[in-house]
Parts: C-alpha cells; sequence; structure tokens
C-alpha cells in the first residue's frame, strides 16, 4: 500500500512538472521583451509585436554593443534572450555563452564541449550550428557530434546528455532542438552520407528516449498507421516506408531532418520536412522514395503520424524538403483556417490546412523555376499531388552520365534553410531566397559508411535572363500564392527575416549588411555593413526598456562554399567566366554578435 | 615507367610521409605557372593518360580546347565529392583552401597521401579518402584536374570538348570499382 502511494505521488509530482516545463516555455514565448525561442515562437512567424524601433525611426538605428564569439566559421541561427540573461551558441566547436544584460554583457557562464574534430570533414558545407533552446531552466545543445546536451540555464552546469547518432557513419547535427511539452524533439543530418534520417523525442527532465521516427522503413519504424495516417487525405497504407524503394536502398535512404521544427499544442502537433533521397543520382533508387522530401505532421505525445504530403516524389535534383513550416491563421473564403505555409527548395510555396493535411496553393516563388510545370491540385486526378516534370530538365529522364543543363532552381533550392518571417499584421509571407541555376550530371557511386554518397557533379550560376544576383528578398502572398513584391540582391539571401509591429522587416546579407525595410512596400530604410558575410538570423528583444535588434556574422555554410570565389556559367562560353560576383571580394571571415538601438 | 598497379596498395606505402604546412580558408598559396612547368609537361602517353618524365600523371588540353577524359572525368569526381568543403572549380571555400593550387604546391605524392590518409590542424581537418572507392578510383582523374585547374589550363566550369574513354581506363575503371 506504502509503495502503491510512493508510486502514484511519483506520477503527480512528474505530471506537474510537465506542465511546468511546458507553461514556463510558452510564457516566455508570449512574451515579446524575450526571444526565447530561435524561430521566436512555436509557430515559425518570426514576428514581433515590438514597436519602439518602427518604420519612422528606424533610419536612425545605432549599433549599441558588440560581442566577438571566437570562433571564425559560419555563424547560423541566432541568440536567445530569457530575462537579463543572453545566450550565444557558435559554430564547431559549438560553444555556448551566458551574458548578463544588466551588466553590459559580462560573461556568467561558458560551455565549450570537447569534441572530437573528425566530425568536421563529415559534415556537409562547413560546421553551422542553428543555436542553442530554452525549457524548463535548462540550455539544450545539440552539438554537432549529434550529443544533445542539457545545461543549468542559471549555472551552464551539464544537467544530462545523450547520444543521438553517429558521427562514424555520417550522422551529425547542425539544427537546433525543438523543446516542447516535457520533450525535446532533435533531428539529424547526414543526406550526403547515405544516413537513414529519423525524428526523436527526448524526455525533457532526464534526457530518456521517448519515441524516434524514421523517414523511411518498415511502420514500426516510421510510426506511421496504414489506416490512420494519411497522405492527401488517403489512408498511406501498410508498408509505405519500403514500398516504394529498390530493395535495402531505404537503409541508407537519407531523408534527413535538419530544418526549422513547428507545433500547434491545440492539435498536439509538430510539423517538420523531410531532406533528399540518398543518393543525388536517381537512376540508383528506382521509386518515389517515401518518405523523403516529405512534410510531416506528427503527435508531439507518440510520434504517430497524422498526415504526411510528399512534395517531390523520386528526387532528381537535390531539393531537400527541410525548410520551415510557418503555421497562421488566416481568412479563406470567408472562413479562418489554421494553415501552414512552407517554401520549398523546390521552388514551390506550399499553403496547406495543418490539422487534416489539404493542399491549397502550390506556387513558385521565383518565376525562373523551370523544372515543373507545376503541382496537380485536381483531387479527381491520379496524380494529384504531385509536381509535373518537364523532361528537358529530369535528370531522371536524361539518364546517368548526362549533363542536364539549365535547370532551375540550383541544387541549394529557391530557398534553403534560412527561415521566412510572417506578419499578421500584413499578411504576408517575407522570403530570403536564392536566384541560382545548375547544371547537373548524375553518375553511379558505391556507398561506404562514413564516406560522402553523392553520386552527382553541378555547376551553379546566377540565374541566367535576370538581374545577374543570386538572389532575392520578397513578399508572398500565401493565400493566392503571388510574389507581392521582389527585391533583387547580388548574393543569395542567406539569413532569417524578422517582422515586427513597428512594420519593418530586417534580413541579412551575405555581403555583412544588416538591412531593414518597409513591411508594406519593401522600401529600404536602414542598412549597415556589419564586419562579416551574415548567413544567421535577426532576432529581437527589449531590456530595460529598449528594444534592440540583434545578428550574428560570420560568413560561411553552404553560401561560403559556392559563393567565395564567385559563380560561372558554363554556357556562357569563356568570356563570361569570373564575371560574376565574388564572394571574398566583398567580406572576410568573422564571428561577431551585432546588437543594435535607437540612440538613447 | 613503373608505375603503381593499384591506388590502394600504393597509398599503404605512403602513409609515412611528412607532412607539409597547408593552407586553410580563403588564405591563397598563389601559383606562377611558369614555376610549376616541369611537374606538368607531357613526357609521353599510353591509352589515353598522359606522364611526365617522372611517371607523373598530367593533363594534355589540345588547341581546341579538347581535354584528355581522366580531366574531364576529375572535373566530374571533384565536384561531387570535394567541391562541398573546397568550392567550385578548386577555388576554395570560407573554410578550406584553394586545391587547385595546393595540388600543385604538394605535387603528385603528398597530394595522394593527403587525400588517402587525411590529416588534421587544430579545427581545420582534411578527412581520409583511402576506403572511398569514388575517390580512390579516380585520384589520378582528380590530381591531373586539379592540376590542370592550377596552372589555368583549363578555365573554370564543365571542359566543353574531350578525348574519347579508352578501353583500358575503362578496364581500369570497372575492375576498381567492382
Amino acid at each position: 500500500m506504502k509503495k502503491l502511494m510512493l508510486l502514484t505521488s511519483g506520477i503527480a509530482f512528474f505530471a506537474s512538472q510537465m506542465a511546468m516545463a511546458n507553461d514556463d516555455l510558452v510564457a516566455q514565448m508570449e512574451d515579446p521583451k524575450q526571444w526565447a525561442i530561435q524561430t521566436g515562437d512555436y509557430k515559425n512567424q518570426r514576428y514581433s509585436e515590438l514597436d519602439q524601433i518602427n518604420a519612422d525611426n528606424v533610419g536612425d538605428l545605432q549599433v549599441a554593443w558588440t560581442f566577438s564569439t571566437g570562433v571564425l566559421r559560419g555563424h547560423e541561427g541566432s541568440p536567445l534572450v530569457i530575462g537579463d540573461t543572453m545566450y550565444v551558441h557558435t559554430p564547431f566547436p559549438n560553444i555556448v555563452y551566458a551574458l548578463d544584460l544588466a551588466n553590459e554583457g559580462k560573461i556568467i557562464w561558458k560551455y565549450e564541449p570537447k569534441q572530437d574534430p573528425d566530425v568536421i570533414p563529415v559534415m556537409c558545407c562547413d560546421t553551422v550550428n542553428r543555436g542553442v533552446a530554452y525549457g524548463d531552466g535548462k540550455i539544450f545543445l545539440h552539438q554537432a557530434d549529434t550529443k544533445v546536451v542539457a545545461l543549468d540555464a542559471k549555472s551552464g552546469a551539464v544537467v544530462w546528455e545523450v547520444q543521438n547518432g553517429d558521427p562514424a557513419i555520417g550522422e551529425t547535427n547542425t539544427a537546433t532542438v525543438l523543446p516542447i511539452k516535457d520533450k525535446v524533439i532533435v533531428g539529424i543530418s547526414g543526406g550526403e552520407f547515405g544516413v537513414r534520417g529519423s525524428v526523436t523525442a527526448y524526455n525533457m527532465a532526464d534526457g530518456s528516449l521517448a519515441w524516434r521516427a524514421y523517414s523511411m522503413g518498415p511502420d514500426e519504424d516510421i510510426l506511421m498507421d496504414p489506416e490512420k495516417t494519411t497522405h492527401l487525405g488517403t489512408p498511406v497504407g501498410a508498408d509505405s516506408g519500403t514500398n516504394t524503394w529498390e530493395g535495402d536502398q531505404w537503409m541508407i535512404g537519407g531523408g534527413t531532418t535538419w530544418g526549422w521544427y513547428s507545433a500547434d499544442l491545440d492539435e498536439n502537433l509538430m510539423y517538420y520536412g523531410t531532406g533528399n533521397p540518398s543518393t543525388w543520382n536517381p537512376a540508383q533508387r528506382p521509386g518515389d522514395n517515401r518518405w523523403s522530401m516529405t512534410i510531416m505532421a506528427r503527435d508531439i505525445d507518440t510520434g504517430m503520424a497524422r498526415w504526411v504530403y510528399q512534395m517531390t516524389p523520386h528526387d532528381e535534383w537535390d531539393y531537400d524538403g527541410i525548410n520551415e513550416m510557418i503555421l497562421s491563421e488566416q481568412e479563406i473564403d470567408g472562413e479562418t483556417r489554421k494553415l501552414l505555409t512552407h517554401f520549398d527548395r523546390n521552388g514551390l510555396a506550399y499553403t496547406m490546412d495543418r490539422v487534416s493535411g489539404e493542399l491549397l496553393v502550390a506556387e513558385k516563388f521565383d518565376p525562373v523555376v523551370n523544372w515543373t510545370t507545376g503541382v496537380d491540385m485536381d483531387p479527381e486526378s491520379e496524380t494529384y499531388g504531385r509536381p509535373a516534370v518537364v523532361a528537358q530538365y529530369s535528370t531522371e529522364q536524361n539518364g546517368e552520365d548526362v549533363n542536364s543543363t539549365g535547370i532551375c532552381p540550383a541544387a541549394l533550392g529557391t530557398k534553403d534553410q534560412q527561415p521566412a518571417a510572417y506578419s499578421p499584421k500584413t499578411e504576408l509571407m517575407y522570403v530570403p531566397t536564392n536566384h541560382v541555376c545548375m547544371d547537373y550530371e548524375p553518375f553511379r557511386v558505391s556507398y561506404t559508411a562514413g564516406q560522402p554518397y553523392v553520386g552527382a557533379t553541378l555547376a551553379m550560376y546566377p540565374a541566367p535572363d535576370s538581374h545577374g544576383g543570386m538572389g532575392n528578398f520578397i513578399a508572398w502572398d500565401n493565400i493566392n500564392g503571388e510574389i507581392k513584391w521582389s527585391i533583387p540582391e547580388k548574393f543569395s539571401v542567406w539569413s532569417g527575416a524578422l517582422a515586427t509591429a513597428g512594420d519593418v522587416v530586417f534580413y541579412g546579407t551575405l555581403e555583412g549588411h544588416l538591412k531593414a525595410i518597409h513591411a508594406e512596400t519593401g522600401e529600404e530604410l536602414y542598412k549597415f555593413k556589419t564586419p562579416s558575410g551574415i548567413i544567421g538570423n535577426v532576432m529581437t528583444y527589449e531590456h530595460a526598456g529598449r528594444q534592440y535588434v540583434g545578428i550574428l556574422s560570420g560568413v560561411g555554410g553552404w553560401a561560403g562554399i559556392g559563393l567565395a570565389a564567385g559563380l560561372t556559367n558554363p554556357n556562357d562560353g569563356l568570356g563570361a567566366v569570373g564575371g560574376y560576383a565574388a564572394l571574398s571580394d566583398y567580406t572576410a571571415l568573422g564571428g561577431q554578435l551585432t546588437v543594435f538601438a535607437l540612440p538613447n | 615507367m613503373m608505375r603503381p598497379a593499384s591506388n590502394l596498395v600504393f597509398a599503404a606505402a605512403l602513409a609515412s610521409l611528412p607532412i607539409a604546412a597547408f593552407a586553410s580558408n580563403w588564405d591563397d598559396q598563389p601559383v606562377d605557372p611558369a614555376d610549376f612547368e616541369d611537374q606538368v609537361v607531357i613526357s609521353y602517353d599510353e591509352d589515353g593518360r598522359y606522364y611526365t618524365e617522372d611517371d607523373i600523371p598530367t593533363y594534355n588540353i589540345a588547341e581546341d580546347g579538347t581535354v584528355d577524359w581522366l580531366t574531364f572525368n576529375g572535373f566530374r569526381r571533384y565536384h561531387a565529392e570535394c567541391h562541398v568543403c573546397h568550392g567550385p572549380d578548386g577555388e576554395g571555400s570560407t573554410y578550406a583552401p584553394k586545391i587547385k593550387n595546393s595540388a600543385l604546391h604538394m605535387g603528385y605524392y603528398d597530394f595522394f597521401d593527403v587525400v588517402v590518409n587525411g590529416r588534421k590542424n587544430g579545427n581545420s581537418v582534411m578527412p581520409h579518402f583511402g576506403e572511398n572507392q569514388n575517390v580512390m578510383c579516380y585520384l589520378d582523374d582528380i590530381y591531373v584536374y586539379l592540376a590542370a585547374r592550377g596552372m589555368e589550363a583549363v578555365p573554370r566550369g564543365r571542359p566543353a570538348k574531350k578525348e574519347k574513354k579508352s578501353d583500358l581506363i575503362r578496364e581500369a575503371e570497372d575492375a576498381c570499382m567492382g
């Protein structure tokens, strides 16, 4: 009897802990003075109610203070602000600093994990990290080597740690984590190493495993119910994670999960996208390769998939589907609906009903996108929801050892991970984009664990017959599927945007500018050149009555590879070689946080 | 005329060679082609492969821009295996050196050694590709392509014209890739 008492009181205690963990973070996120999660909120809106800095006065913005991270690699993500403390992370070696905002940014604590540098070359495309997360009095760091660490937010002491993957077989991490309810949900990278992607939930209290859902494999691995999990309203059926693969190819099938996650607590669903199927040579993996390239809606508690939508069946271009899902409530035909908007690498922007998984809009968000003529929107059609592939740009149809030219967008997509922002005030999405096309030649590769498993060679260049630049910053109407306005940029825009109630939208450029533009018109209101190229995300917070805007500089990532020496179009002939801008002519390596405010 | 029968066997013999200092990220060790002419000048050819008088593989670029098969294939393999760090056309990235120049500064044997065994300099790490058939079966291809790039014997981008793949090259490839 006594035993039972202890057990039940233990459960009661645990349940109250669960509620507290969640309530704490939700309260922090609802306070616009904080920046409590990388994505701004669970909806990934990256919108702030702060309006001290607004369209009328943003032109007066000044640098308030700066902080050097001490690391010279690509700096993605942003700091967090919880109360008087700012948490700043770095790329590998993944240092975390806690800075005292009440004491001129004095370092309260610093945590530097010990990681084997052998993980560095296994990371595709630089050693970026998209930042820490907060929940239940802990700071969560997901290191490059896939170790997830919970640190005491006050002291930096390690509370628990757990190893999520194995870098020896190419499993690495670049993403932040999703702290939600009593769980920390994490993803994995390594699609170019033949990793089988998964999403894993650990219990926030102690790091024990709650559930893991693979992107492909048997039903019990992918956590799908053949009857209840739906794809565009139709049950997925048995063995959906293996029956569109040949043989055991699914075991090294890719579908990694390194994007930003969002969640709807009322529906108890979390949302994310899966990456490309491995290899980049489509001939080696016949079939639709489910569930790579898929938008997933999973139950937060159990991981079971409620609905899924595969955007790019049988990928032929490396159009990872990992980009963020932005949640909004908007009116369609007089009815307020719970929406999910997703800007995919493949150049299509999707608007869906996030409760049912119904596809509402699928339109190109860059007019140069040419690999598809569009998505079949007829629910009665056999090819409902599938993109119609243009034969000329099909690397599958053209075959192995054939160079398919002039494909738009390039493999890095019309948009990569750099997150867009949504303003409920303007009902517009503000999207950092790439304006780059490619030639793509697939060929046979063999798989060796822990070695690159790519199987294609590609050349990238600015979109032909356009403005000559490699990026645009656009405002998107997600209900009508239209570009409202578009700002041409010399380089890809690789920085996450921020929208505010002050009618200002902020983003960074690869040359290093922080830019502020008008939320309605896109008119440039302010710019400042920071010490290095920007691939981080703009954030804002208020401290002691003053609004601040913060951005990490530090060029690198995918952009630092492709653009460092400039791009060339091999189809332009010799005269054009070297004719395009080289990023190294504009900026150098750095690692700095710059914080802006209005003059006192 | 003696050449290593197999790259994989050859690699083992090289493992103990000393490692030269190397540039990292955006630092350029410039190449004056005149200084490296001896390293790349063709002495003889065999079935579509070209060699220097020291039996080192080299490239052959015809007057009309036609490149030998290895240089062309090196372009393809480089952009599958190496460019995610070393950038397009061997031009370097924000964190990895301009390998088109490194290939010449290092020379064939040091280049070979580092690709096979990798090396570390603090947080700058070159992985080891010794077990990777997609690299090891085409290491000569990648080397001659990068040497041609370093000498600016081929421009950036995909070579427009190429020699045919010889039967011997095809047989060697099939044997290596299995």
